[in-house]
């Protein structure tokens, strides 16, 4: 079946290259198809003939009776794209003539690409969405359509931006908020919407603060609640780096976040430098005297 | 026909004169193989003792080396294999001692001091130890007992780990088109500088993960010349450490042999991340950290594991600065033993002697491998 169909349409092509200066006009075919609706071809003449209708992904055959209109029920071609259509009759001549199926007008599918799916929060325009819309049929609707997007925090703040698609696509950026959280994104065509999320995560430490306080030979050391500079918790996990520095020496600890604060236990080192970081951000100093 | 005949008594005699020869004056090596006694030279002098415990090592015939002991009384054959090749699986647990030499301290009639330098190959490079060893001499022979250092045993318990842990799930083939994928972590690379040494050009620098997942981190750096064509590309292979927790920096190392940093018009980084399911123990405190001058330009310390896992290979990361807080040089150690909870090892990482005068301060990362993987 792979070998006849090109077969098949090349011999047509052939045949309509040849006889289309001598018979063609004798047909009507619309200029243009709407996706998935019902059209029809009027042919003059009379006797039997085949019709053939040939496009980017289907090929249709009829049976017609020249002279008379040959209907095409609804979704009987719902690939967009330039279709030919060619009537050969047995012993006499062949005709053929093209029209467009164009895609439907009604928006069914949207795809919906949002990026970052994880990101720090204030961060303006960190957010990016782009919206592809599609007929019932899969086809990419080119026409202008209005695209509304929303941005939805858990703290009940939303951002909306309505973008006209350009050739089949609209795209835009959003800020992300002061709060950490899992935001809704949504973009949205007449009744069809896609849905995103986006997780906003904490920023970097903010006013990084330790205490000290000894116990025997121990250094206990404790950071208050780690946050950002908006007041979002620092997840657990993060990396706080202790540093204690003393005459002729000095040791660090890497100690990730539990519950929201770094804990450890250092060697007690009269005349020691204490420092606390995280990441590129430092804390405060502690001098310890005995 | 006649010299045919000369020929053949000729070869004969000369054989009958060969095996004469043999037989009354062997090669050690024969003899060996006839009487099953050792190749080793006797140990008539505390040097060919230990030369002869140190082959012994090297060709893992524990028995014969453990017999040639001194002080076998102290110490059983399991715990002196152990003592080479570590009680828990570590570097040296798949190692071979790929050479040795001996290093003669002090000796009289009856006893010596003796430093025998084994440089052994591990999966990850050669690592060296040395230990001295004390010779006695027991009727004609000298037998040098070996200097046992006693790991210590971890007590039976249970200790509660409660760190977090991460686990990815990524998209799967059912999920459409435009759906989302977990977003690969956000690193950084905070600086970056590029020395010219002898043996060819290296870049140093630092790696941030800003991010608050656990990234899997490497890096590659291609030179590029003065006219914007690729000079060469090499990657920070294992001087960096992989694995990073949120908001944890790493040092990386990349070196680009026979390349004149006077050839390079430019460096084109490429950091790379990707998400890893990842613990956030064991904890390692790096504890007693000093800056030594040359000679022998140094930074030592000693690590402590603070968790309860043992951790069976540590790889010790030093990063190196001048005054300004520039990066002068990347430093690396992998630790032989394993470390157990509590118990400190310590580590020595060397300076190049040229550039030690510059360090004004360091900051050291540790990264743990656990049987089971990278934690």
């Amino acid at each position: 079946m792979k070998f006849r169909l090109p077969f098949l349409l090349g011999g047509l092509a052939v045949a309509t290259t040849q006889l289309a200066f001598a018979q063609g006009g004798s047909m009507r075919v619309p200029k243009t198809v709407e996706a998935g609706s019902a059209f029809s071809i009027q042919s003059t003449g009379s006797g039997q003939a085949t019709l053939y209708i040939i496009g980017p992904a289907q090929v249709l055959k009829r049976n017609v009776q020249l002279g008379e209109t040959t209907t095409f029920p609804a979704g009987s071609l719902y690939n967009a794209g330039r279709y030919l259509v060619v009537l050969t009759a047995a012993g006499a001549s062949t005709e053929s003539d093209s029209f467009d199926v164009v895609p439907a007008t009604q928006p069914a599918k949207l795809s919906f690409l949002a990026k970052p799916s994880r990101l720090p929060v204030s961060l303006h325009d960190g957010i990016t969405g782009a919206v592809y819309v599609f007929d019932p049929y899969g086809n990419l609707i080119a026409a202008p359509t209005p695209v509304s997007f929303e941005l939805s925090s858990p703290a009940g703040t939303v951002q909306k931006r309505v973008v006209v698609t350009k050739d089949g696509a609209a795209w835009t950026g959003m800020d992300s908020t002061a709060q950490q959280g899992i935001d809704k994104f949504a973009a949205r065509v007449g009744d069809v919407s896609s849905m995103r999320v986006v997780e906003q995560v904490p920023g970097d430490p903010c006013a990084l603060k330790m205490s000290a306080r000894q116990s025997g030979q121990q250094l206990q050391l404790a950071t208050d609640p780690v946050r950002d500079c908006n007041g979002n918790a620092v997840p657990d996990g993060t990396i706080v780096t202790f540093t204690e520095s003393y005459r002729g020496g000095q040791s660090t600890v890497d100690v990730p976040l539990k519950r929201g604060v770094a804990e450890v236990e250092m060697p007690v080192h009269s005349g020691a430098t204490i420092s606390v970081a995280s990441g590129v951000v430092m804390g405060n100093q502690i001098g310890w005297e005995k | 026909m006649i010299k045919g005949y000369l020929l053949a008594a000729f070869l004969g005699i000369v054989t009958i004169a060969l095996v004469i020869i043999g037989t009354e004056w062997p090669m050690p090596s024969a003899v060996a193989y006839a009487s099953g006694r050792s190749l080793m030279p006797s140990s008539s002098t505390p040097e060919a003792a230990v030369r002869n415990l140190g082959d012994e090592i090297q060709a893992q015939a524990w028995q014969k080396a453990y017999d040639s002991l001194a002080n076998k009384a102290q110490l059983t054959e399991p715990e002196f294999v152990r003592d080479l090749h570590g009680a828990y699986p570590s570097l040296l647990t798949y190692a071979t001692l790929a050479n040795f030499d001996v290093r003669p301290l002090h000796s009289s009639d009856s006893e010596a001091d003796i430093d025998l330098n084994l440089r052994w190959s591990t999966v990850v490079g050669p690592a060296a130890s040395t230990r001295q060893l004390h010779v006695v001499k027991n009727g004609d022979r000298w037998q040098a007992e070996w200097p046992i250092v006693k790991e210590p045993t971890v007590p039976p318990q249970v200790i509660p780990v409660n760190y977090l842990r991460w686990d990815v799930i990524y998209r799967g083939p059912g999920d459409d088109w435009g759906a989302q994928d977990v977003e690969a972590p956000h690193i950084r690379i905070v600086d970056m500088h590029p020395v010219e040494r002898a043996e060819g050009t290296v870049i140093l620098g630092e790696l941030l993960n800003e991010d608050v997942v656990p990234a899997y981190v490497t890096v590659t750096a291609t030179l590029l010349s003065k006219n914007k064509t690729p000079l060469a590309t090499e990657g920070s292979f294992d001087k960096i450490s992989h694995l990073l927790l949120p908001k944890q920096v790493t040092p990386f190392f990349i070196k680009f042999p026979n390349v004149a940093l006077s050839d390079v018009g430019s460096i084109r980084m490429a950091p790379v991340s990707s998400l890893i399911a990842a613990s956030a123990d064991p904890v390692i405190e790096i504890g007693n950290e000093q800056l030594h001058p040359v000679p022998d330009a140094s930074l030592t310390g000693q690590l402590i594991n603070q968790s309860g896992q043992i951790v069976n290979v540590a790889h010790v990361l030093g990063t190196f600065y001048d005054k300004s807080g520039q990066v002068v040089w990347v430093a690396d150690q992998y630790i032989d033993h394993a470390l157990l909870p509590q118990t400190p090892v310590p580590f020595q990482i060397h300076i190049p002697e040229d550039l030690a005068k510059n360090v004004s301060s360091q900051r050291t990362v540790v990264a743990t491998y656990s049987s089971g993987g990278p934690q």
